[in-house]
């Protein structure tokens, strides 16, 4: 099987494994090759057969325009692989997504003929890729002014639980006396849920949008208090030792020690934070807010238009991996003095 | 050379301090048990000379180190640093830990430059830094993060971080501990020569016999925990040094059979 040496070079990160795997085992020699090009290329193609073969059972406007651009994927594909190297990174990007492509492919043209044209899944419940495209094309505006609300709402929320949550968890880790305060008040009130504190937070603030700022400013606060104050409190005594031999006071060791070694929990609490926070989020705006992604939802289901609902739900998860990334982009930056970190 | 650079002022008459230890005891509180480490400890060391303190492990050495880096008060009796009593740390008396502890998040030239950089003098004497680190033989690895270093590396960074702020007295805890002993040989020549050139004090833990009189003027030997002191032995051999001088060899012997090795030998 591995003999000694393999296990010796065994991968770091899930992008190392990857590529390790991928010289290794067969399905990725396949990618090299690019028939799986060729056949995601099919897919797309069989995807765009399947709108125009049968008869929609509804009445959508954009059968054929889905259809066309289906095409077009495929054509694309297909020039792709061929011209393979030519294309450079693009090139060599596509080959590695090739398998994604080509279950896509297969995905939307299941999902094309099992609702649109026999309709297996029952109709209004499972739109079609094309009702979901009309949302796009129709109903931009309004989805994108939803969207544009929860991000403003989610960005001022998130920055202020952060800063608290991370000015909170070095004072606590830092002075004993803060912590003396501070430590029963968070193991009361954090691990309650935020969303528990919704009725209180829409009749004590003026607006529902500070009280929503200020619950997802407190789900966020929690986790990255915790974790910004066990970092803190981990920090070895020797580092201080060194810094006050070399002549350091005591700001210095709080700004220039305890809080650079820290960073690292503090990020795995700001990504915590940033989970919870956009459960509080939707909730707030199905609930009380009159904008964003979850008030358009929820007004979704009220119409029964579930189409604007996955056309909303897609945003939403981009928007939120979006996020997720941007986050874990800034710790790369920030941290690369650390080794095997997780890449999202 | 640029190492001549960084000791513009140092000729080895004045750059190292004096040391006095007098009547020094200290213990440990374990959860209500008084722990004592050091009895009654007292020794005078002179501006530039190298002591040696050798004793078995967990004798109360590194906290003799400790308090004279002023990291803590001691339970009685007084240090000084030139005749001033040492109240808390100073960056003229900079310790050489046993791990190199390097701050990861910092570049090689950041670790060098910490002691500078918190004394808030950094902007103006940034080349005190690259002297440093070319005195250690690391120009190459200025950018390098300390996982990128080895262990032999890594403990000269430590030095170089020690030796940036020109200490009047160098303390070292075993700073060659844990390095393998080919590296461990030249790095103690190493030390030697910046010592001879640069004249500060230095103060050396160890339980290496062989390091202790290879290096030293001076080995002073101390009894199991509470540490006092059982033999201050002087090291009259000029330097360079040989490995395999004879008088160091029987030196060697001596000391061994003060901590009651001597049937190994």
């Amino acid at each position: 099987m591995y003999s000694a040496s393999k296990i010796a070079a065994f991968p770091q990160s899930v992008e190392e494994g990857a590529a390790f795997a991928g010289s290794r085992l067969p399905l990725p020699e396949l990618v090299l090759t690019g028939k799986t090009g060729v056949f995601a290329s099919l897919a797309w193609a069989g995807f765009g057969f399947a709108c125009l073969r049968w008869e929609d059972l509804g009445d959508w406007s954009r059968t054929h325009e889905l259809a066309i651009s289906a095409f077009v994927i495929a054509g694309g594909i297909l020039a792709a692989t061929w011209s393979g190297r030519l294309l450079g990174r693009f090139g060599t990007g596509l080959q590695k997504r090739a398998p994604w492509l080509l279950v896509l492919g297969l995905f939307l043209t299941l999902w094309e003929v099992a609702t649109a044209k026999f309709a297996w899944l029952p109709l209004p419940f499972f739109p079609p890729p094309q009702a979901v495209v009309e949302v796009y094309t129709d109903d931009l505006p309004k989805l994108l002014d939803s969207a544009f609300a929860s991000v403003k709402l989610q960005l001022g929320g998130y920055a202020i639980g952060a800063a608290v949550g991370f000015l909170t968890g070095v004072s606590i880790g830092w002075s004993r006396s803060v912590g003396y305060w501070v430590h029963p008040i968070l193991r009361f009130i954090g691990p309650l849920p935020a969303t528990a504190w919704l009725p209180f937070a829409f009749f004590t603030f003026p607006s529902s949008w500070s009280a929503s700022t200020f619950l997802i400013a407190l789900a966020t606060a929690f986790p990255v208090t915790v974790l910004t104050w066990s970092g803190v409190a981990s920090v070895s005594n020797a580092y201080y030792d060194v810094a006050r031999t070399l002549g350091a006071r005591p700001s210095f060791l709080v700004l220039k020690v305890a809080i650079p070694a820290a960073l690292p929990h503090v990020f795995v609490g700001l990504f915590m934070g940033l989970g919870s926070s956009f459960a509080v989020l939707v909730v707030a705006e199905m609930i009380g807010v009159k904008a964003g992604l979850g008030w358009y939802l929820q007004w979704a289901q009220g119409w029964a238009a579930y189409a604007n609902m996955y056309a909303a739900l897609i945003v939403m998860s981009l928007l939120c991996s979006g996020a997720i990334t941007l986050l874990f982009r800034t710790r790369d930056r920030l941290l690369v003095w650390q080794k095997g970190v997780v890449k999202w | 050379m640029v190492a001549l650079a960084i000791a513009e002022p140092a000729s080895p008459a004045t750059a190292g301090a004096s040391l006095d230890v007098e009547g020094v005891s200290h213990a440990f509180d374990i959860d209500g048990a008084i722990l004592p480490v050091l009895d009654n400890v007292s020794f005078a060391v002179k501006p530039g000379e190298f002591v040696a303190l050798l004793g078995p492990s967990g004798c109360g050495k590194s906290t003799l180190l400790r308090l004279v880096a002023g990291l803590e008060p001691p339970r009685s009796g007084t240090l000084r640093e030139d005749g001033e009593p040492i109240t808390g740390p100073f960056p003229s008396r900079v310790v050489v830990f046993q791990d190199p502890t390097l701050f990861p998040w910092r570049s090689v030239w950041d670790n060098v430059a910490l002691g500078l950089e918190a004394q808030g003098i950094l902007k103006s004497q940034r080349h005190r830094v690259d002297a440093a680190i070319d005195l250690v033989g690391l120009s190459g690895f200025r950018k390098a993060y300390p996982h990128q270093l080895s262990g032999g590396m890594a403990q000269r960074v430590a030095l170089a971080r020690a030796l940036v702020n020109d200490p009047r007295i160098l303390v070292l805890d075993e700073p060659l501990g844990k390095l393998d002993s080919l590296t461990r040989i030249t790095m103690q020549a190493e030390l030697a020569s910046l010592w001879q050139q640069r004249g500060f004090t230095t103060l050396l833990v160890t339980h290496d016999v062989e390091e202790a009189v290879f290096l030293a003027n001076r080995v002073i030997v101390f009894s199991e925990r509470p540490a006092r002191i059982t033999a201050d032995i002087a090291v009259d051999r000029p330097y360079p040094r040989h490995r395999g001088d004879p008088i160091l060899a029987e030196l060697r012997r001596n000391i061994l059979g003060l901590l009651g090795l001597d049937a190994t030998w």
